[in-house]
């Protein structure tokens, strides 16, 4: 772990009232007499990802060793231009239910579908033909009808009606041309199948047609891969020791932090800090506002160590999140590169007439 | 639509009027939501309940919609 390479350089101090040294200082001609010109080697020497939570649907991992610029663009990356299926389109042939179509219509866009958006293409246009390969069909058609044998007391709908509920389950995926042997080992389908939709009641039915494509966050919300994405910089406490916190005080003093940042030698009463749960620190900056820890100590972060929290929501495994983002931002260099290339290239020829 | 259409081309041509098989029109009774099917100069009302409110059925017709 980087942290234990203490570097004050690398210190956002974080003060009673105000915040100190936020911009990085790491480029050529700051420091007299250092090099600080980019270098991949340094670079590589520096960066490190590390994963330190992984569930079903988060992820929170410390990507080390990188400017803020970088960091922040991959939030955005992953919130804006990493690929997903939605519905776009509803065809309505029936709706007696009563939320209206166009309600429906809306709620019925925002369901996640468990699809791996490399299998399809992205419509250039919204007005493209729409061909199997851009395009995904479902169909949802749900009547309610009374449940014959249903007892006389109850006034529980599920027991009384038959699809007295419009699930995201009753999404039946219609095959199109080659989809059905491209996507046969993951059916299309909702990631989460218990999304009320609607509710129905005898007599009122649901016959529509849904088209699903490919799409990126910065057009509709609906396409977002992530739930949350979001990083914060690593909290430091800083003791100083020149002036430790007099005996009597150590509990106090470690009221001021989230618990177990701060831990009290039982004998000494001497107080240090835990590194590995310094993340935890809430950085209320409690400890300023009592004069007796006045110099103890300086709260500050890190300012090239980003704690990513991400919350998957639809088809990307949490842990995919990332890399998605990177082939992304990859791309986009790539499309840049090349542009300057011909730009570069059309400039010689200028040149020579 | 189509049948109305088909229905008057067939009266202008001034040949034998053959009355268009015309579909049977269901109507929702507003009381009790039975369906009732009610054929012209019948008195309205409901063969369940006697209500005398009938509401049309929401036509077939695909509306187009953007989930948005």
């Amino acid at each position: 772990m980087p942290v234990t390479t203490y570097d004050p350089r690398k210190h956002v101090g974080v003060h009673a009232e105000r915040v100190s040294h936020v911009s990085s200082t790491n480029f050529p001609g700051h420091y007299p007499n250092e090099d600080h010109s980019w270098d991949l080697e340094r670079f590589r020497k520096g960066l490190t990802v590390k994963i330190e939570r992984l569930s079903n649907r988060t992820i929170e991992f410390d990507l080390v060793g990188v400017d803020a610029s970088i960091a922040n663009a991959f939030r955005r990356i992953l919130i804006a231009e990493v690929p997903t299926i939605c519905v776009e389109r509803v065809y309505v042939w029936d709706n007696t239910s009563v939320v209206v179509d166009e309600v429906l219509a809306q709620r019925i866009g925002l369901v996640p579908l468990n699809i791996d958006p490399a299998l399809m293409d992205m419509k250039q246009s919204a007005n493209d033909q729409a061909t199997d390969r851009n395009t995904l069909v479902f169909r949802l058609q749900v009547a309610c009808e009374r449940r014959k044998n249903a007892p006389k007391d109850t006034t529980d709908s599920s027991k009384l009606y038959i699809n007295h509920e419009v699930l995201s389950s009753h999404f039946k995926w219609i095959p199109q041309g080659e989809q059905e042997i491209v996507m046969a080992d993951n059916p299309p389908a909702p990631t989460n199948l218990n999304i009320v939709l609607t509710k129905l009641r005898p007599g009122q039915e649901i016959d529509m047609e849904l088209h699903a494509v490919k799409g990126v966050g910065k057009d509709h919300a609906k396409f977002c891969p992530v739930a949350t994405a979001s990083y914060r910089l690593l909290p430091l406490v800083i003791l100083n020791p020149e002036k430790p916190v007099p005996p009597e005080l150590v509990e106090k003093f470690q009221k001021c932090f989230s618990s177990g940042v701060i831990r009290i030698d039982p004998r000494t009463k001497a107080v240090s800090v835990d590194s590995k749960k310094t993340r935890n620190e809430t950085m209320s900056r409690e400890v300023y506002r009592h004069p007796e820890f006045e110099g103890c100590v300086q709260l500050a972060r890190v300012r090239d160590h980003f704690l990513f929290n991400i919350e998957s929501e639809g088809f990307y495994p949490p842990q995919r999140l990332l890399p998605e983002a990177i082939a992304v931002m990859r791309a986009k260099i790539a499309t840049i590169k090349r542009a300057t290339e011909t730009l570069l290239n059309s400039g010689d020829g200028l040149g020579d007439c | 639509m189509n049948q109305l259409g088909q229905q008057t081309t067939n009266a202008g041509g001034g040949g034998g009027f053959i009355p268009a098989p015309r579909q049977d029109m269901e109507y929702i009774c507003a009381d009790c939501g039975a369906k009732n099917e009610i054929k012209s100069r019948e008195p309205i009302r409901c063969r369940e309940c006697g209500h005398r409110i009938m509401y049309k059925k929401r036509t077939k017709r695909m509306v187009q919609f953007e989930a948005r």
